[in-house]
């Protein structure tokens, strides 16, 4: 595993009152699968969605290499020149858009690539997903596993350096989710990107992931590979990966 | 009484502050975008060409009935040749510009506010946001400008087509002559009618445009429901409340320009 592309110090999240993420300090290293975990509702998403510059946070910095910017105040785009995407729970597919304009969309208004380029990456992007023959179909029209992987082409084709994937097996059935997790682990190793996961599917998730983080009360209480975290004492943890089936 | 009516008034205040700021930033977004022509182009039949029918039919009708009731009115008074004046500029003044606001809104504003309130609960706009795409310049400032060259357009199919409507009751059903009737509509409208009537379709268009859009955007703080029914409800008040806002500013310019 590399040393962090990202560092996150100090993120602070409060929503009417309530502090969600308390002065959070969290590293993402290169070329690896980081995997948050923690209870419903604790703020797993607010740190992604913070991370990703969807929503404000009210304090915190992120550090790349030897270059510090705000969080909220800038992307890591604008701040550090970072590619970066973001995968929805619900895809957040375009549905008055066919499969391949969702996929250009980023290209189409982010770069200056002329149409021809853009249409050459789509195709090369569509054939590498599997996605022969949905280029001209609307959202609708494709199934769950055919949209999970437009959505994963979307935020491929801008060749991002960190990738947010928000609980990509939200709702589907087992062997689908090992399916979505395989095909995350594929693309990460084919386009090296760095990819932060929030899911709620343990033990599963744990197969593709380099290190885990468990947030709780705001923080980040652990980091650590698949048996660090089994050997953690906090009861809250161990609750955790009881329900999920774990040290039963 | 007088907290509740603080209260409010600051309340206004700040969503007043809050509208024009968003129709600030989405207009000056919208210009730094990489294609904002193709974008105002679709968004100009997305808001103009969904309303030319509906825009039509009422002008006609309104037309057809204001011949009629005009024509009685004025007959009592054995000025009937003075038709085609109360009509134009009764159409071109006043019900041109406002009843053209209303079926926009209706059309257009309501589906708009619909529209981006579903992408609001479906996380696209959010999207647009991981993307580096501006929301603001991608989605609504394309639609606020076209609304600001629609609102002319359309009020001027609604005179031609209401000016055309009182013709055919006035003269071809109830017997004024054409001539006159005609030559009272070229000589009686001014400039200034024609340019009051403009602007207050301009005005009329920034008002409903951006009321629809502002509630339609944030259907997530504007309404107290979720899912459906939460856009159901913000396309309502931005239709109910665009309604009330183009009538209360048809007043206020009316008082300037009179």
């Amino acid at each position: 595993m590399d040393g962090p592309i990202l560092k996150v110090r100090g993120l602070t999240k409060i929503f009417k009152q309530q502090v969600v993420l308390d002065a959070l300090d969290l590293d993402i290293p290169a070329n690896s699968v980081t995997t948050i975990i923690g209870r419903s509702g604790i703020g797993k998403s607010v740190l992604l969605k913070c991370l990703a510059n969807i929503w404000p946070a009210q304090a915190g910095t992120m550090h790349y290499g030897e270059q510090v910017a705000a969080i909220g105040q800038h992307s890591l785009r604008q701040a550090f020149n970072l590619n970066f995407s973001y995968m929805f729970q619900n895809n957040a597919l375009f549905d008055s858009m066919t499969a391949s304009e969702n996929i250009a969309l980023p290209l189409r208004e982010c770069t200056k690539l002329s149409t021809a380029d853009i249409n050459d990456r789509v195709q090369a992007l569509l054939e590498t997903m599997d996605l022969r023959g949905c280029a001209d179909k609307y959202p609708a029209e494709l199934s769950g596993g055919m949209q999970k992987r437009v959505a994963l082409a979307r935020a491929l084709i801008v060749e991002p350096q960190i990738v947010f994937f928000d609980e990509p097996t939200t709702g589907l059935d087992p062997e689908r989710k090992y399916t979505v997790f395989n095909m995350i682990a594929e693309c990460r190793r084919q386009f090296k990107f760095a990819a932060v996961l929030v899911s709620h599917d343990i033990p599963e998730v744990f197969q593709i992931s380099d290190r885990i983080a468990w947030i709780d009360r705001g923080k980040i209480q652990c980091v650590g590979d698949r048996e660090q975290i089994y050997k953690h004492s906090d009861t809250v943890l161990k609750n955790l990966l009881t329900n999920a089936g774990i040290g039963r | 009484m007088i907290s509740y009516t603080g209260k409010f008034s600051i309340y206004f205040v700040l969503e007043l502050g809050r509208v024009f700021i968003f129709a600030g930033q989405s207009l000056y977004y919208f210009f730094g975008q990489r294609s904002p022509l193709s974008q105002l182009l679709f968004a100009i039949r997305e808001v103009g060409l969904r309303c030319v029918l509906i825009v039509s039919i009422v002008g006609l009708f309104t037309g057809l009935v204001m011949g009629l009731q005009l024509y009685y009115t004025l007959v009592k008074f054995g000025a009937q040749s003075a038709l085609g004046t109360a009509v134009a500029l009764s159409l071109i003044r006043e019900l041109g510009p406002v009843l053209t606001a209303l079926m926009v809104v209706g059309q257009a504003g309501s589906a708009l506010a619909s529209e981006l309130g579903i992408q609001r609960n479906d996380e696209q706009i959010d999207a647009l946001s991981s993307m580096g795409i501006r929301p603001l310049g991608y989605l609504i400032g394309p639609r606020l400008l076209a609304g600001l060259i629609c609102f002319p357009i359309l009020t001027t199919f609604f005179d031609l087509i209401g000016i055309f409507g009182g013709y055919i009751t006035g003269s071809l059903l109830l017997n004024v002559d054409a001539g006159v009737y005609w030559h009272r509509v070229y000589t009686s409208v001014q400039l200034a009618d024609v340019l009051g009537g403009y602007l207050k379709a301009i005005v009329f268009g920034f008002i409903c445009m951006t009321i629809c859009l502002y509630y339609g955007y944030y259907t997530h703080l504007k309404s107290e429901l979720r899912g459906v029914r939460g856009v159901s409800q913000t396309a309502t008040r931005a239709v109910v409340c665009s309604s009330i806002c183009v009538l209360a500013a048809d007043y206020l310019i009316t008082s300037f320009l009179i």
